[in-house]
């Protein structure tokens, strides 16, 4: 895969939320607001980046020689806790009203299969690279861009949102139902890029 | 008495996750494979069994350790633990069903981060016995199982025309329905007709009298008092 190319398929025709479904608890979560979806969004690229920036060597150095691959989710998943951890105190310290505004969904980064699915699908794609530092760079930018669409995708959607309140919508649809129909729409204007691949 | 009252409240924590507690549609957790997995009846149907052999092993361990495990870091050995067991369902299913393994891919490796395993630990799991915490984890395995099966067979049904690859009205596909956007809309729909069924019924009373499992459940006819 190319540069552009990957940097095209993560932020556009793969996005993480609308094609590959991953983040979907964020996503319908903490889109109400535009300003708190930019502030998850900026969380969820630091640890993305952060956690690939670890787990990749991880995989390569460690795992993959002592034949140990199949270790990767529990190895994953605990770096991934730290990194959660350590940008949970961080906010707190220096921004605190964002904190208040991400609320449980902070902590819920852990669990938000988007950062495991990342560095999952990072390890698939380029641990077959011919040099280690090419897969680790290629690797990282597929981080970097993975989270800038899911970030993407949260604050075009707070958009669709806030513009939602004010819309009458059937008793039955109130509340989650009418959000998902309105993620399908998004979704399928995103579909449109699948013709650049 | 004793024994009846323990059977009766044995099959609720079962059958709670079934319908009323559904963690799908009514809890609304564990949406990414919900929308993932379920372009197909068959894929939808492996992981909700896959997810509700996790669930029922790492309710079992949790509910074991729960005198052991510190309260300052029980949810990375939650986590850890559930780990495990999902590695093991890979390995059971790259080995005996491998075609399934390839279709469900990384999202097999994410049941780890599905929201219903945790939560279960967290809310059942760590305050039950071992009993009851796997029946919990069995139910509400089943009740994922349920919502995966039903989004799954409406979607393959409508999108693809087929149902478990049989065909059954190929010419009439809506294509766009196996695609993103018909798994968010179809969702959508199946969450919103839970929604008018749960408001048809009547308003709940503390009771018997205004439950809906009222005519088919023991406890109205005098089995155990609740």
């Amino acid at each position: 895969m190319s540069i552009l190319g990957i940097m095209l398929s993560a932020i556009l025709t793969d996005n993480f939320v609308l094609s590959k479904f991953m983040g979907c608890c964020p996503f319908l979560g903490v889109s109400k607001k535009i300003s708190a979806s930019i502030g998850m969004g900026a969380a969820v690229i630091f640890v993305m980046v952060c956690s690939t920036a670890i787990t990749y060597p991880i995989y390569m150095l460690l795992l993959l020689p002592r034949s140990l691959a199949y270790l990767q989710t529990m190895a994953f998943i605990l770096v991934i806790a730290l990194f959660v951890q350590l940008v949970e105190i961080v906010l707190k310290k220096l921004l605190p009203p964002l904190y208040r505004a991400l609320g449980v969904y902070l902590p819920l980064i852990t669990t938000n299969c988007a950062v495991l699915g990342v560095t999952l699908l990072n390890v698939d794609h380029f641990a077959s690279s011919a040099t280690f530092m090419e897969g680790y760079g290629k690797a990282l930018l597929y981080a970097l861009c993975a989270g800038i669409g899911f970030t993407l995708a949260l604050v075009l959607f707070a958009g669709v949102r806030e513009r939602m309140e004010y819309a009458d919508i059937p008793k039955a649809f109130k509340g989650i139902p009418a959000t998902l129909v309105a993620a399908s729409i998004v979704s399928l204007s995103f579909l449109a890029f699948s013709g650049m691949s | 008495m004793a024994d009846a009252e323990t059977s009766c409240s044995l099959r609720q924590e079962l059958c709670k996750g079934l319908i009323r507690e559904n963690p799908t549609l009514v809890g609304l957790l564990g949406m990414c494979p919900t929308l993932a997995v379920t372009q197909e009846a068959k894929n939808a149907l492996g992981m909700g069994i896959a997810t509700t052999l996790v669930l029922i092993g790492s309710n079992v361990v949790i509910s074991l350790l729960r005198r052991v495990i510190p309260q300052a870091v029980k949810l990375p050995c939650y986590i850890v633990i559930i780990a495990g067991f999902v590695t093991m369902v890979e390995f059971l299913l790259h080995g005996f069903v491998p075609e399934l393994y390839t279709a469900l891919g990384t999202f097999l490796s994410l049941i780890t981060v599905n929201c219903i395993i945790l939560g279960r630990a967290e809310l059942f799991a760590c305050k039950h016995t071992v009993i009851r915490s796997a029946l919990d984890g069995a139910g509400m395995g089943l009740g994922f199982t349920l919502a995966l099966l039903l989004v799954g067979s409406v979607r393959e049904l409508f999108g693809a025309g087929t149902l478990f690859g049989i065909s059954v009205m190929e010419q009439n596909a809506v294509s766009v329905l196996t695609l993103a956007p018909g798994g968010f809309f179809v969702l959508g729909c199946v969450i919103a007709l839970v929604n008018r069924i749960a408001h048809r019924e009547p308003p709940r009373t503390a009771g018997c009298t205004g439950c809906p499992n009222a005519a088919t459940c023991a406890a109205s006819k005098g089995g155990c008092s609740q």
